[in-house]
């Protein structure tokens, strides 16, 4: 073989591969749409979950993945950020840092339903939060932190010593020019990847049937005092997410109606998945060229 | 002539390693110092000394005096930020910060506590006429600076060193990542301001240091081998290895 049809022969291996994996994505993807869709509606966003009988929604289950995933990125946020932002500019070279990334690693494996059974022994148990919503997003901080941590460091590091030089040439602090130019630069970065965390986040399952709980109490909208045990915004309320409810449904539901309430809730968990990753997008840039351009 | 800054016998190392062995020379004020040696000769590892960006580097220590304007750089009382200040740096690699070429002049204005827009405004108009570069991008100031060609960059970096007034700017290599229009743009730029700044530049093209620089440092292993007015050195060298070096025997 010469190196002309050797080259062909990769090219073509290389295009198979990649529709390979086209294939499965857009199959799933496809399939779980085309399936979910048609019983996708008003009434199916807008209702509660039916216990016996066919035709129950999932608003609560919606709401309930929405106020998790907001109340985990606060907790789990802050805490990535400084902790990816000592890995990639304060930390020398030793084995304390080693240490921490070799943890980091370790945990960002670290099977969800081993996250799930370690927040209900030190959470729901030890800590007596019972089955709740804190609980579930606690958890879920621990599951998200590791994958969190090493997504904003690798955005961070990416910005070039260059920029660094040139900040610390123009009199900044370290910190300023951290915050003022080092931040700004891996902003796209950042935001990339709190986005694949909140699409992990939100259709997670496993780390919250032990700590979130499965069943929904009677939950008001109109109640607006977080501490009230019928407030929508309690956080101590046991509370099912969509992924929980699609496991739920088909393992022990006595619904009827159990295949389309999990075909349209699993393709309303993916459209979320897809408009939250669009309007993070959005915000980005936004975000980016506020950053960026002139005060006026 | 009066002297603007002195290094006395300045040694530095990396651990075990000493990479400049007893530096001493004077810059002068508003000319422009060309620093030549063959690479890993420690020219910019002394460049760095002048404005203490080698500070963060692990296991560094500097000896030896380095004065601006009869202040010890590294003494205790000096203080980083306004040094740096009044010795701005170019780096060989355009630097522009991923903001608008605007924020990018003003951003030392506002670091400074320049707080009056008309200044400012003032101010970065005038670094981006004196970098040669307003008429390019004056309809456009919002536009990010990453957005613009290597050479503007470059110019752009250039007035956000000029925007704070400094006496001296410190240049590293700062055309070797540029084409050749682009270099012999900043070299006019060069030119038109030496007689208002001080520049000590460092360079690899004999040829730039030739054409701009009033005197010039050779530079080899860490040593200062030969300092004086760039005319003299480059028609009449006093040492054979300068000779050899600028006629490009080696190097």
């Amino acid at each position: 073989m010469n190196a002309k049809t050797r080259d062909k022969v990769a090219t073509a291996v290389i295009y198979a591969l990649v529709s390979v994996v086209v294939v499965i994505l857009f199959g799933i993807i496809g399939n779980i749409l085309v399936s979910g869709v048609p019983h996708l509606s008003w009434h199916f966003l807008t209702s509660e979950a039916s216990s016996y009988q066919a035709g129950g929604g999932v608003r609560d289950q919606l709401f309930n993945s929405l106020y998790l995933l907001v109340l985990t990125m606060i907790i789990s946020l802050p805490i990535a950020l400084g902790a990816a932002i000592y890995l990639a500019e304060y930390a020398t070279d030793n084995w304390f840092t080693s240490l921490i990334r070799t943890t980091i690693e370790i945990l960002s494996s670290l099977p969800s339903i081993v996250v799930g059974l370690f927040g209900y022994l030190l959470f729901v148990v030890q800590f007596g939060f019972g089955f709740s919503i804190i609980s579930g997003a606690l958890a879920l901080t621990f599951f998200n932190l590791p994958t969190l941590t090493s997504n904003i460091e690798q955005a961070i590091a990416g910005v070039p010593q260059t920029q660094r030089d040139a900040g610390l040439a123009l009199g900044l602090s370290n910190w300023k020019t951290i915050r003022g130019i080092v931040l700004p630069a891996a902003l796209p970065g950042i935001l990339t990847g709190v986005i694949l965390s909140a699409g992990r986040i939100f259709g997670e399952a496993a780390a919250l049937i032990y700590t979130a709980g499965q069943s929904g109490s009677t939950i008001d909208y109109s109640n607006w005092n977080p501490f009230s045990p019928t407030s929508f915004l309690n956080v101590m309320r046991p509370a099912e997410t969509l992924a929980v409810h699609i496991w739920k449904v088909n393992t022990e539901g006595i619904i009827p109606d159990a295949d389309i309430v999990s075909a349209a809730t699993s393709a309303l968990l993916i459209i979320v998945v897809i408009l939250f990753n669009l309007g993070a997008r959005a915000l980005g840039n936004h975000l980016y060229r506020k950053l960026t351009a002139a005060k006026s | 002539m009066t002297n603007i800054m002195t290094a006395s016998d300045v040694h530095l190392s990396y651990g075990p390693v000493e990479a400049l062995h007893g530096i001493s020379m004077n810059f002068e004020e508003k000319e422009l110092t060309a620093l030549l040696g063959p690479s890993g000769c420690g020219k910019s590892t002394f460049l760095r000394c002048l404005n203490r960006m080698n500070d963060d580097i692990d296991n560094i220590k500097i000896t030896g005096k380095i004065t601006f304007e009869d202040e010890d750089i590294y003494g205790s009382k000096m203080d980083l930020v306004k040094l740096r200040k009044e010795v701005g740096m170019v780096f060989q690699q355009p630097t522009p910060f991923p903001f608008s070429i605007y924020n990018n002049v003003a951003y030392g204005l506002h670091l400074a506590g320049v707080k009056d827009k008309s200044i400012i405004d003032q101010r970065v108009e005038e670094s981006l006429k004196q970098a040669a570069i307003w008429n390019e991008v004056k309809d456009d100031l919002n536009k990010n600076a990453q957005a613009l060609s290597g050479g503007q960059q470059q110019r752009i970096c250039i007035a956000r060193a000029l925007a704070v007034h400094p006496k001296v700017v410190l240049l590293d290599e700062p055309t070797s990542a540029l084409d050749p229009i682009s270099s012999s743009e900043i070299e006019e730029t060069l030119l038109s301001l030496k007689h208002e700044f001080t520049f000590i530049m460092v360079t690899h093209n004999l040829q730039q240091a030739s054409r701009i620089s009033d005197k010039t440092a050779f530079l080899m292993n860490g040593d200062l081998i030969e300092y004086g007015s760039t005319e003299d050195m480059f028609i009449n060298p006093k040492k054979q290895i300068t000779s050899d070096y600028l006629n490009g025997r080696f190097g």
